[in-house]
């Protein structure tokens, strides 16, 4: 049971506040407003424990007397970034602000007297009727996506990144819908490389979300990789098997024909979910994004010269984009000299984190960079090395999946509307020690 | 906050909302109230808009009726008058052919928090419990439930609550879900809704109806059915078996805690629910959400509680991320360092090696007393490793080492040598408190083997006047004196400076009175020092001790799926005891009990203790049992019960006393060893009169699983040679007041026996 929901921008001002239970209310505790870094996500105070989860700067937090169960409170708060999400668009402090009376009506049905009543986005649909407002940033490129004479050109045909941010229209809005469905399979990579280059650990989390803009009713086959396959023995298909180790589905999933044909088949409820997630560990079918040579070496009295060399090993017509490496260094560095291999990199040193960032906007496959960097500190304690690295890496890449699982159909039922596959991994923990 | 200019942009408001030109424009209307809404949200005064906002509440358009709605709850209770104004266009509503519109208006109505409205509300949650639309019946249902809260103390309407049980049966899984909500609530008094076998059964069948947030509450409200027979248990177990593989992590951990609840006496059963809740744990704990993985490695330690090797298997996934908020980490730490075994030990350690060199100075002192942890099972190891870390030579990372080093002095004595070796040279980095205590300590007490251990400590004497910490300059004292014992040709010139400077300069006089004592000590002659000062120089036995040895999973399947297992149980009892207890059911509060302090019951008490009535002893063979497993039988004492002074002392004196008895004893009291022996069992000592007082008191509480609380006196007279024990019990349960009874004796009787 609740008592009471509250959003906070990431100044600490309170954006949107409900009491669902009376009596004397406990206020929205100070310790997010004095700005800490990083509130623990349960806080007890005078008698109320708040819970919080944080998503984009915005604090969405509840209350409750004790006696709820963590893992639904924090499940519903994410929920409920999810549909706020899907109602009003992205989100911000601004879209919050101009959709006041929406998130009203949609706080209204979610919970009443402190408790859940329903999340389903089709049902919550048919109940809230505001219409959702995007603020739109004024930019000048916007002009550029104009098509001359209204022809088709190239760009119209590429699903731009918010066209799937965009909210979903209301029931019975005046403007037709337009119906489409973006697919997206996002995986997370965690790595430890030890210093000899052998992998420690790897892990892929990956999962597949669903975002529908499609009239509801519509069932949705999707196709899998023919050569999926779960736990480790099993065996299909003629090709490289993609191999996952633990794979779980959401509830409206029909799995009658995975079994055969990897298809899995849904009629999707309009706005986010996620489809399916699955888990690899210790072995995938690429090698690793990236590998780092380095070499460090004690100037006396007071100067490391520090020699780095970062190979990607991605298939050459792919790319590694917003890479950025941190490599913790020595206390008492003051300065740093550098010698970058081409002049989009930077790096500076970070006194905050005692760390160099590498910055490389964007790496092409088994393509190699390299860095010199002359670090400067008082005087030269004797194990300077241990607190030398480890490195971490952080990075993105665009259109691969890490684990070789891909879409291979996607069938709508009845009709057919644009339908968008997007793939994307990104580093959660890629660490390279040295 | 208050809003500038706000009587200004009322009047404008008030305009704009009774002007016929807006109102007869639905948007311009709807905007208006909007505004009034962002007034009001931002903290201005729009109270005396009231009455043109439930006009603006009368019109077709039904998000500007829920704007008006939300509007009219918030200002309710400051303007009771004017909202009655409200009730009758709500009433009028209620009858509405939209659902959603009378849906809305009972909802209103109901959330109107202010005397008088329940006569206004009977009728239409009667008529709305019997609504056609499920949408109204779900609103009706909590709507009872905001009727009595509001209501307070008044008698509950028994119509009403049967009403809601037959409601169980809905169609609609949300009127279902609700009923209980609303019942739980009506009936908390009473112990909340009754979960017979027939609703039990029932909301099992209708489990697949419902969404997950229905389905995790339902299992909880089951958490109180007890199954007649095991076969009914088994079926539904069998019945449930689908939700631990639910999607949704809270069903799965509803699922879980119902398994082990249900099946507290199958712990094989147990056992096979613990490695089926594995995946979908760790796959929390890997989550994209730092909160949902945050409750997953709070539960992961819980569950490492029972059972130490549970995820050993799993411990690259307890690794931290670069990325991650410091909560996090030091969760996934802790879970590192106890899962560690022979085949992961290297690979942890090496991990956590990493850790130790972080910018965070919490983080990385974190990270040391982490590795200092599992130096209690491979010392070797740990030890090479933390003395490597001393070479960096920053004050935060030596302190923590050097107090990690105290600690396993007096635990691992094997790992003395390698200790007193890697310290020379820590003494210049070190400079808080803690750090010095440890390393002035670890000097004192092994000082033989470190050969300039004089000097450095000279040092620390030289420097005795600008030492800001009072401990770090009595640690001092013990340490010198300890080292004289052993080392006295270097130590006999700064000692005696030390205890000039002590005896005559310091301002501190807990520092001065220490110095005082060992002065006195030392004229006693040097075979009396030894004897007081010279002390065990390690005790492994404390490591065991303290090191939580494997809890039954019973132990916290209660606690499972709770708050209290996030905090942890020494935090959950801080943070729900400045909560107002409710005093249980049975006992109703004294008077003026709450006035009175601990110290007026030790003087009252006895006034009210009836007279002595020996027990029947109990059956030698019986007490044999007892002695060897002092809580077996049916009784299991609960480790902590958070029952402070006051509560104890209400709850005592509301009481009568179930039990007497009188147990032989002689001489004096030891508070200390009673107490220790005491808590071994898990009952605490509340109150106790120093050593010597005579009369001699002490209060003692205990509480079994079954919350059955158990509260003691005990009473030595000054020249009697019996020990009084008079015991209250809070439920009328003989069998666990004899179990209790023989516990306590049982340790009474061991603690006599030991000091006579």
């Amino acid at each position: 049971m609740l008592s009471q929901l509250f959003i906070l921008s990431s100044k600490g001002d309170l954006l949107i506040h409900r009491d669902f239970r009376g009596g004397s209310p406990v206020p929205v505790p100070e310790f997010f407003r004095r700005g800490v870094e990083q509130p623990p996500p349960f806080q007890s105070l005078g008698g109320l424990h708040f819970a919080h989860v944080r998503h984009g700067g915005l604090f969405f937090g509840a209350s409750t007397e004790g006696d709820a169960s963590p893992f639904t409170i924090i499940e519903f708060l994410n929920r409920l970034v999810t549909l706020l999400r899907d109602f009003c668009g992205p989100l911000s402090e601004k879209s919050l602000g101009m959709n006041l009376a929406l998130v009203g009506e949609l706080l209204e049905e979610l919970v009443d007297f402190g408790h859940i009543q329903t999340t389903t986005p089709e049902v919550l649909r048919s109940l809230v009727q505001s219409e959702p407002e995007v603020p739109k940033p004024f930019s000048l490129l916007d002009l550029g996506s104009v098509g001359l004479f209204g022809a088709e050109t190239q760009q119209s045909r590429v699903a731009p990144g918010a066209a799937a941010a965009r909210p979903l229209p209301p029931a019975r809005g005046d403007q037709p819908p337009r119906p489409e469905l973006f697919v997206d399979v996002l995986e997370r990579l965690s790595v430890v490389i030890a210093a000899n280059g052998s992998p420690l650990k790897v892990e892929v989390q990956g999962e597949i979300r669903l975002k529908s803009f499609l009239p509801p009713g519509t069932e949705l086959r999707i196709g899998l990789t023919e050569e999926f396959c779960v736990g480790k023995s099993e065996l299909r298909g003629y090709g490289t098997p993609v191999r996952v180790d633990e794979c779980s589905f959401h509830s409206s999933v029909s799995l009658a024909e995975f079994g055969s044909g990897r298809v899995l088949s849904l009629r999707p409820e309009p706005g986010e979910m996620t489809l399916m997630q699955y888990q690899v560990q210790d072995e995938i079918p690429a090698p690793l994004p990236f590998r780092l040579f380095p070499t460090a070496r004690a100037q006396p009295p007071n100067r490391i010269h520090l020699y780095l060399k970062l190979r990607c090993d991605l298939p050459p017509k792919s790319q590694a984009i917003n890479v950025c490496l941190q490599l913790p260094v020595p206390k008492g560095v003051s300065s740093l000299s550098q010698e970058l291999s081409s002049p989009d990199q930077s790096a500076e040193l970070d006194l905050g984190s005692r760390s160099i960032r590498w910055e490389i906007p964007k790496i092409q496959g088994g393509s190699q960079l390299s860095a010199l960097f002359k670090l400067d500190l008082p005087s030269l304690g004797r194990a300077w090395r241990l607190e030398l690295g480890p490195a971490h890496a952080s990075f993105e890449l665009p259109g691969l999946s890490c684990s070789g699982l891909r879409v291979r159909f996607l069938r709508l039922l009845p009709g057919t509307a644009p339908r968008w596959v997007r793939y994307r991994s990104c580093s959660e923990h890629y660490v390279l020690r040295l | 906050m208050p809003y500038l200019g706000g009587e200004e942009a009322q009047r404008e408001l008030r305009r704009a909302l009774s002007n016929p030109h807006v109102q007869a424009d639905p948007a311009r209307y709807r905007g208006a109230v909007l505004r009034v809404i962002r007034l009001m949200s931002q903290g201005a005064d729009v109270s005396g808009l009231f009455p043109e906002m439930v006009k603006a509440g009368a019109v077709a358009d039904v998000v500007q009726k829920k704007l008006v709605s939300f509007y009219v709850r918030a200002q309710a209770p400051r303007q009771p008058q004017l909202a009655l104004l409200a009730v009758n266009s709500l009433r009028k509503d209620c009858a509405h052919p939209s659902p959603a519109v009378r849906g809305l208006a009972l909802r209103t109505m109901c959330g109107l928090r202010m005397p008088g409205i329940q006569e206004y509300l009977q009728q239409p949650l009667v008529n709305g419990l019997r609504d056609k639309a499920s949408y109204v019946r779900r609103v009706a249902v909590l709507g009872c439930a905001k009727m009595v809260k509001l209501q307070g103390d008044c008698e509950v309407d028994g119509a009403l609550v049967n009403e809601l049980y037959s409601l169980l049966r809905d169609q609609d899984p949300i009127v279902v879900v609700n009923c209980l909500r609303a019942l739980e609530e009506i009936l908390k008094k009473e112990g909340g809704v009754v979960i017979n076998k027939p609703i039990a059964h029932h909301l099992l069948n209708r489990m697949p109806d419902l969404d997950q947030w229905g389905q995790s509450e339902v299992l909880t409200f089951l958490l109180r059915y007890k199954p007649r027979s095991e076969d009914e248990l088994f079926d539904i177990l069998n019945l449930l078996d689908g939700y631990l593989k639910s999607s949704s992590p809270s069903v799965v951990m509803a699922a879980t805690k119902l398994f082990l609840v249900l099946a507290r006496e199958y712990p094989d059963v147990q056992a096979d629910v613990l490695v089926r809740v594995k995946g979908p744990l760790l796959s929390a704990c890997t989550s994209e959400s730092r909160e949902l993985c945050f409750t997953a490695l709070c539960h992961v330690r819980q569950i490492l509680r029972s059972l130490p090797g549970h995820f050993s298997s799993h411990y690259k996934k307890f690794f931290c991320s670069y990325s991650e908020p410091h909560y996090i980490k030091c969760q996934k730490m802790e879970v590192l360092c106890e899962l560690v075994n022979d085949e992961n030990v290297q690979q942890v350690l090496e991990e956590l090696k990493g850790y130790c060199t972080d910018v965070s100075e919490e983080l990385a002192q974190g990270a040391i007393f982490a590795i200092a942890n599992i130096a209690r099972t491979y010392t070797e190891q740990c030890v090479g490793i933390l003395t490597e870390l001393l070479g960096l030579q920053q004050e935060h990372i030596t302190s923590a080492v050097v107090r990690a080093f105290r600690d396993l002095a007096w635990l691992c004595p094997q790992c003395t040598d390698a200790v007193c070796q890697a310290l020379p040279g820590c003494e210049d980095t070190i400079q808080d408190s803690e750090g010095k205590q440890a390393l002035i300590w670890l000097l004192g007490t092994h000082g033989e083997k470190i050969p300039n251990a004089p000097y450095v400590l000279e040092d620390f004497v030289e420097s005795v006047k600008s030492e800001s910490f009072p401990a770090v300059k009595m640690e001092l004292l013990t340490a010198l004196l300890r080292l004289f014992l052993a080392r006295p040709a270097e130590c006999q010139d700064m000692l005696g400076r030390l205890l000039y400077y002590c005896i005559e300069e310091e301002q501190d006089m807990a520092v001065r009175d220490r110095g005082l004592f060992y002065y006195r000590l030392l004229q006693s002659g040097v075979e009396e020092v030894r004897r007081v000062l010279c002390s065990p120089k390690s005790d492994p036995s404390m490591g065991l001790l303290g090191d939580q040895s494997k809890q039954p999973v019973n132990a916290w399947a209660s606690e499972f799926n709770t708050l209290a297992t996030i905090y942890g149980r020494e935090r959950w009892a801080l943070a729900t005891a400045q909560q107002p207890v409710e005093p249980s059911h049975s006992c109703p509060p004294c008077a003026d009990s709450s006035s009175r302090d601990t110290e007026s019951l030790v003087s009252e008490g006895n006034k009210e203790v009836p007279e002595v009535h020996p027990d029947t002893p109990m059956s030698e063979g019986n007490k044999e049992l007892l002695k060897a497993h002092p809580d077996a039988g049916s009784l299991s004492l609960i480790p902590d019960v958070s029952l402070t002074a006051e509560q104890f002392e209400k709850t005592w004196l509301s009481l009568d006393t179930c039990c007497q008895l009188s147990l032989p004893w002689c001489g004096p009291v030891h508070a200390d060893t009673i107490q220790t022996a005491l808590r071994v069992v898990h009952i605490q000592t509340i109150a106790m009169s120093k050593a010597g007082a005579q009369p001699w008191k002490a209060y003692l509480s205990a509480q079994d699983d079954s919350g059955c609380l158990f509260l003691t006196e005990l009473l030595l007279e000054a020249a009697d040679s019996e020990l009084q024990v008079s015991v209250k019990q809070n439920e009328a349960k003989p069998e666990a007041l004899q179990s209790f009874i023989s516990a306590l004796r049982t340790v009474l009787e061991a603690v006599a026996g030991l000091e006579s």
